[in-house]
């Protein structure tokens, strides 16, 4: 287990393994309804990868990461890099949640500058660690902060989250190969491998896979696991599961748009926008599963 | 190092670059250097000798290798990142742009064998685009310095400020300068010879020639002023003022004559004090050469830089 007291993931998040899947579980229902709200108050943004990503997000952020929202710079804090920057909708809800700014400013988002931009920004708002939005730049980065970490003996982890189209970028491979070439044990790399990019299917428009193969080629531990499994994904995070010598790709299998029936799964949502409707019928079926 | 006098001796400041950043990180472990397999172009043989840890190469990956620095220095770090600079800026434009200026990380990129430094390697291998195009990026700062000593004094300066700084690191030969001002100050020119008939405003490698060609001109009778400038972004508009007043400027770099430091002088120019100008650098694609022969084919050295004076001034060469 990678929590400590002093910093928020056990400050917040119970020591039983069960509580700690229930925990999760509520904070990413409570991001599905906050991100939609946003997008649907807003009238645009990324539902369908912001779905995707919530219970990898909301497993970092509410029960992993050492990080504290009073200090948020703290030389040793966990990082967590949002590769794929589009995906705000998750970022925002689950940095509101853990407490780094106000719940409340949720509802500037995208609005006249607000500092929820459409893509995140460290310059503007505390807890993001590189800006990106283009797509290839995140996980580089985070492979230079687990260099820092492994030159200076830290024992800070560091969390990117890619998405799987994003894979096509060749900077991917470049940072890929000097990860592994370094045995960058302190770095944790989940694909959010919901299947979609922008227009089509990964495969048919330029495939990814053998996904796995291509990691352990590269140096790579593999784990592949269904990502809106909370206590998978706990498990598949855990420090003292990972190999400390290699780097860990983390292949969550997900569906766009998951949590909402119409969504899953489907290209159109990658930047669509409910109706009313649509965001009605979206947060009832989010409420009617916490209920159950 | 003290350089009160012109010395006939002649640099490469890759070798000032490479003793100064082994000793800065002598004194402040933050300090590491981001190589993409250039550690022998970079001339960091020894830094890497001496501190293995601290030299991260990414092998041939200029992308990763940039950000890669801007991790490093969310990690704490004060990374050097150097390559050709050719490839550095052109194959990691994005990375510059977003992990760099618009994240302002505290990263210092170091374009090494700038300019035509590569000469008959070809526009592949020439960098005259890079500042151009890192002028255009807001928030990140652009150094070309002119010499040994201002090379040293850029490097120290650029690992005292937090933020991205971009600095050219060129191979080409290159005096000593008589210095005017013993402190160097980003954001601050330098002017090495005061005069009322025209200003030349150059950069890097042409400040010497600039100071060779204001000689020839004294005696013609004609006055220059010659400024280093050796910031290009933040530019030092006292002293484009100041230069502006003469009535008369010459820009000179060994880069592209349009969007470089001639841009930069060119719109200041025009917003607050219209002037006649020349622009000297390249005007593109340059035909097989050494650096020196392309040096004085372009103008860009004292004869090409005293006739461009003139015939701004509307004077013919005296006799």
């Amino acid at each position: 287990m990678s929590n400590s007291e002093e910093l928020l993931g056990t400050a917040a998040a119970p020591a039983d393994r069960d509580a700690r899947v229930s925990n999760v579980r509520n904070r990413a229902n409570w991001m599905r309804r906050r991100l939609l709200k946003m997008i649907f108050d807003a009238g645009q943004g990324h539902p369908g990868g912001d779905l995707s990503a919530t219970d990898v997000v909301a497993t970092l952020y509410f029960d992993i990461l050492r990080i504290d929202p009073t200090n948020p710079a703290a030389p040793n804090r966990d990082r967590f890099v949002l590769s794929k920057g589009h995906c705000t909708g998750a970022l925002y809800s689950a940095l509101a949640g853990a407490g780094f700014f106000p719940e409340a400013e949720l509802d500037t988002y995208l609005k006249p500058e607000s500092r929820l931009n459409g893509h995140p920004n460290r310059v503007y708002l505390p807890g993001v660690e590189t800006n990106t939005g283009p797509l290839g730049h995140g996980f580089p980065v985070a492979t230079g902060i687990a260099i820092a970490g492994q030159i200076d003996q830290a024992d800070y982890r560091v969390f990117v989250l890619t998405g799987d189209g994003e894979l096509q970028e060749g900077s991917m491979w470049e940072a890929a190969m000097l990860a592994g070439h370094r045995g960058l044990g302190n770095l944790t790399l989940v694909v959010d491998r919901n299947r979609l990019q922008q227009g089509a299917g990964t495969e048919e428009t330029n495939a990814i896979e053998p996904l796995a193969d291509k990691w352990r080629a590269f140096g790579w531990d593999v784990v592949e696991l269904d990502g809106h499994d909370h206590g998978a994904l706990i498990d598949a995070f855990d420090a003292a599961a990972a190999p400390r010598d290699k780097p860990r790709c983390i292949i969550a299998h997900t569906f766009k748009g998951q949590g909402v029936s119409f969504m899953r799964d489907q290209a159109g949502w990658h930047h669509g926008v409910p109706n009313a409707a649509q965001y009605a019928q979206a947060i009832a079926e989010l409420e009617a599963e916490m209920a159950s | 190092m003290s350089a009160a006098t012109a010395s006939p001796s002649l640099f490469d400041c890759r070798d000032i670059y490479a003793r100064t950043v082994e000793e800065l990180a002598a004194a402040d472990d933050r300090i590491v250097v981001v190589v993409n397999d250039s550690v022998g172009s970079s001339k960091l043989g020894k830094f890497r000798d001496r501190f293995p840890r601290r030299l991260v190469n990414v092998g041939i990956a200029e992308q990763n290798m940039v950000g890669v620095g801007a991790g490093l220095a969310n990690g704490g770090k004060i990374p050097f990142v150097s390559g050709a600079a050719c490839f550095l800026t052109a194959r990691a434009m994005e990375q510059i742009k977003v992990d760099c200026a618009y994240s302002q990380a505290n990263v210092k990129l170091c374009g090494i064998s700038s300019g035509v430094a590569y000469g008959e390697l070809g526009a592949t291998h020439h960098s005259i685009e890079d500042v151009a195009w890192l002028r255009a990026i807001d928030k990140l700062t652009v150094i070309v310095p002119a010499d040994p000593w201002q090379t040293a004094e850029a490097i120290k300066a650029a690992a005292d400020f937090d933020g991205p700084v971009f600095i050219r690191i060129s191979r080409m030969p290159v005096p000593e300068l008589p210095r005017t001002d013993p402190v160097f100050r980003i954001g601050k020119a330098e002017v090495l010879r005061d005069g009322s008939d025209l200003a030349i405003i150059a950069s890097g490698t042409t400040v010497h020639h600039a100071l060779a060609a204001a000689e020839a001109l004294a005696g013609e009778g004609i006055a220059t002023r010659v400024i280093n400038m050796a910031t290009v972004s933040p530019i030092d508009t006292d002293a484009l003022a100041a230069a502006a007043a003469t009535g008369a400027i010459v820009t000179v770099e060994e880069g592209l004559a349009r969007g470089g430091l001639g841009g930069a002088v060119a719109e200041y120019c025009a917003a607050h004090a219209p002037v006649r100008m020349r622009m000297l650098g390249f005007p593109g694609f340059l035909p097989t050469g050494s650096a020196a022969w392309l040096m004085e084919h372009f103008g860009l050295t004292a004869p090409g830089i005293a006739t461009a004076a003139r015939e701004l001034l509307g004077v013919a060469r005296a006799q």
